[in-house]
């Protein structure tokens, strides 16, 4: 089944000759957001419509072995602007087609591929000024970015080995694996600086040496998919849309540790992700980049995918190596650390996707580039999940040092309300970490974001996840959704990351309910810094951060929630004192039929009253009222 | 006694099902938790008969077996709904407004305290932390479809429609 040693520059030049007469190439996005919105349906309508219009087309160029002015019809993965999806590239035009609906395509077919027009209406217009943008290089997301483990991510077919070694993959693989040896590819890394994505940080060329050096007839390998930040996608991204990237990234870690096997760990709540990166894996073993004797080189290296089951700590080291032994995922206290007894008490090491996806391109490109990028200790690009309240919300890459302005207002596009119309000054906060990390304010716009800035403030990178929020944000809400989060994954090893997590999430919500004292406040700090000394592993030693951060940053919040008993957002239902406003009632009733506790009263036509003795706060008022009459305190 | 027997054989077809998936699995007390993986797929859920049969077949204590399945949240020893109606609640659906869809289904399901199976076992509803389709939020997945920026009356029509085509299924 394996043919030895394949010729990666034979590969590349008969698929660039196979590729190079193709008419034109329509790439539809496949990632799970655009799949979402429907970019299977557009697929099919797109060769349903080629095929009424009598032009020839591909959907597949493993089995071609010419294209003769053909057109071809590919998928790729994330494009990373899933907001707009599905979206629709032609090349070489470089159009970009956003929200694409199947009854589009017959116009595309006949005005772009038939007239060469372009068809103004489905182009994404800029919202700032109306202008209409025709490809990739105008829209400010894209424009703004620096995409570079991502930029084959939405270009390539990711079930195509092929067109991934034509844009010279696996020639980093093969450079490590004949010309390097383990040393220099350790020492390689190190040099240039390149820190673990998944949120620690550590240095990945040290990780490596330190399980190079462990003597051991069996190491591993494991690439960390369980991607489980709430608000998170990258590593999802790139193992959907280029997973020979990381594949190829295991391979290097693997000559460099001297492993046999690999791992990949990923989330079962990423369906695609499993499937693109299983059949990657059938792929390059067919193509003889996996299995014995690679390149014939006498290294031997095998993957196997595993599929988590639904829990959070799993992308804790320890707990992901517990869980693909087949037992409960917890943590296990450090040292020994994995690169000394890792799975089945062999060295192993352990690193995520995105940084894996990092290593051939510095391989490729040499380390003084990658060091071009980003800042002195923390080189390179980061992809981050962009999401919440701003404008455009998708997957990004930037260098590091890039401020937290430039993304929220030029990529993003702004910060918007909550019904998505732009808000100039909305503005309230960034969270950045998902539920280990901590929340960014006004203050910090124009700080460089890299791994030793945001640790100094309290906060962390930690995969990657960016939710921004605007000023209708309850921050005592948004510490309680993480808390309640982080308490619901608690895997129950530590005692005060189990009962503790609990105990400030009751804490939170006697604030919500109004039932808190100023002296709760103190409580709740006090409790957080008992479960960040005495948890074991990094869930229970971040879980107070969100809490933490937004008490410092919108302490006053809290305050006004404690002490006047109010929610300056109105989002705590139990704190509002629905009031009716005079001028607009019309006295049509319906709040009096809404009310649970008959504490509405009036005569009908006129202006209506709350009886606040008997009102129980509950807001169904507020919401039954069409004319905005009735108003929380 | 014809019913004990049906019951009896519909059992047997249950762990014969089972010992292909432990066969196909080498008896690998390492891949327990992808044996029982393909068994909630083919059962829609963990039976405790059937658990204590995989762990006799592993030669591992029940326990053992009991603790990964209750440990993991894909896991569920209760069967599930026909349809399962998962509604991200990951940060980025949070803060675009989940809450209020899970809110409105559970009251179209008549779903009261922590029910989160219909008593006719046509659908469950549960939350997920996050699925990664951030940029479209607020989400739901119901079996393996996703539904991209989702309201409440979105959602409701969704089952109303799932509804419709049951009931003409029963009809035909």
């Amino acid at each position: 089944m394996c043919s030895p040693n394949p010729d990666l520059y034979l590969i590349k030049e008969t698929f660039l000759k196979k590729t190079a007469d193709l008419k034109r190439k329509i790439i539809i996005c496949s990632g799970t957001g655009c799949v979402a919105s429907g970019s299977e349906k557009v697929l099919k309508e797109f060769e349903n419509q080629l095929k009424i219009n009598s032009l020839e087309y591909l959907v597949d160029l493993k089995f071609e072995h010419k294209t003769d002015n053909k057109i071809l019809v590919s998928e790729s993965g994330c494009q990373g602007f899933c907001q707009m999806g599905p979206l629709v590239t032609i090349e070489p035009d470089g159009i970009l087609y956003v929200k694409v609906k199947p009854d589009d395509v017959k116009n595309i077919v006949e005005q772009t591929i038939l007239s060469n027009l372009i068809v103004e209406d489905l182009l994404y217009n800029n919202p700032s000024d109306n202008k209409k943008c025709k490809g990739h290089e105008e829209i400010n997301f894209y424009k703004r970015q620096h995409r570079y483990v991502l930029k084959k991510c939405g270009t390539i077919n990711p079930s195509d080995i092929d067109e991934y070694i034509a844009a010279d993959g696996y020639s980093s693989a093969k450079k490590a694996i004949l010309q390097m040896s383990p040393e220099e590819i350790c020492s390689y890394i190190t040099e240039a600086g390149l820190r673990g994505r998944g949120g620690g940080g550590f240095l990945t060329g040290k990780k490596w040496e330190f399980t190079r050096i462990e003597e051991s007839d069996k190491k591993y390998v494991i690439c960390n998919g369980d991607e489980g930040d709430p608000g998170a996608f990258m590593d999802r991204s790139i193992m959907e849309g280029n997973p020979h990237e990381v594949i190829e990234g295991m391979l290097i870690a693997g000559r460099a540790i001297q492993a046999d096997e690999g791992f990949v760990y990923v989330r079962l709540e990423y369906p695609l992700a499993v499937k693109r990166i299983k059949n990657a894996v059938k792929e390059a073993e067919k193509r003889g980049l996996l299995g014995e004797n690679i390149f014939d080189s006498g290294f031997n290296f095998n993957i196997n995918v595993m599929e988590g089951a639904g829990a959070f700590v799993c992308g804790e080291e320890t707990a992901l190596i517990e869980s693909i032994q087949g037992r409960r995922g917890m943590p296990k206290p450090k040292p020994p650390f994995p690169s000394k007894s890792g799975l089945w008490e062999k060295p192993t090491v352990i690193n995520n996707v995105e940084t894996l996806a990092t290593v051939p391109l510095i391989i490729r490109d040499g380390y003084k580039n990658f060091r071009n990028y980003g800042t002195k200790n923390s080189p390179g690009t980061k992809t981050f999940a962009l999401t919440g309240h701003v404008a455009n919300t998708g997957l990004i890459e930037v260098p590091f040092g890039t401020t937290l302005r430039e993304i929220i207002y030029n990529i993003g596009g702004g910060i918007t309300n909550n019904d998505g119309s732009i808000n100039k000054n909305g503005f309230k906060a960034v969270q950045i970490g998902g539920p280990s990390g901590g929340c960014l304010t006004e203050e910090h716009l124009d700080m460089p974001l890299d791994f030793d800035s945001l640790s100094g403030i309290g906060a962390m990178i930690g995969s990657g996840g960016l939710v921004a929020m605007n000023k209708d944000t309850c921050m005592v809400q948004m510490a309680r959704f993480f808390m309640q989060f982080t308490q619901n994954e608690s895997c129950g090893k530590c005692v005060l990351c189990r009962e503790g997590t609990k105990q400030m999430l009751a804490l939170l919500d006697k604030i919500i309910d109004g039932r808190a004292v100023e002296d709760d406040l103190k409580l709740l700090e006090d409790l957080a810094g008992a479960v960040k000394t005495a948890s074991l592993c990094g869930l229970g030693k971040s879980a107070p951060n969100p809490v933490l951060s937004m008490m410092n940053y919108f302490r006053d919040e809290y305050y006004t929630h404690v002490v006047d008993k109010k929610c300056p957002t109105k989002q705590c239902k139990s704190l509002l004192t629905p009031q009716i406003d005079a001028l607009l009632c019309k006295g049509c009733g319906v709040c009096v039929k809404k009310c649970p506790v008959n504490a509405i009263s009036g005569v009908r036509k006129e202006p209506f009253v709350i009886n606040e003795l008997l009102c129980i706060k509950c807001g169904a008022c507020i919401d039954a009222c069409k004319l905005n009459a009735v108003v929380g305190g | 006694m014809k019913e004990s027997i049906e019951i009896e054989n519909s059992m047997a077809r249950k762990f014969e099902k089972v010992c292909q998936i432990l066969e196909e699995n080498k008896y690998d007390k390492n891949r327990l938790i992808p044996i029982l993986q393909a068994v909630q797929d083919e059962e829609r859920y963990l039976p405790e008969k059937i658990l204590s049969f995989i762990a006799v077949s592993l030669k591992v204590p029940p326990a053992l077996v009991y603790g990964v399945a209750t440990f993991y949240s894909h896991f569920t020893l209760e069967p599930k709904g026909k349809y399962v109606i998962k509604i991200c609640d990951g940060t980025a659906c949070h803060v675009k407004s989940s809450i209020p869809i899970f809110e409105a289904i559970k009251t179209k399901l008549s779903l009261n305290g922590n029910n989160k199976t219909t008593e006719d076992l046509l659908f469950t509803l549960e939350t997920v932390s996050c699925l990664g389709a951030c940029g479209i939020a607020p989400v739901v997945v119901i079996n393996e479809e996703v539904h991209s920026l989702m309201t409440p009356e979105k959602t409701i029509s969704l089952i109303d429609d799932i509804l419709i085509a049951e009931a003409n299924y029963v009809l035909a």
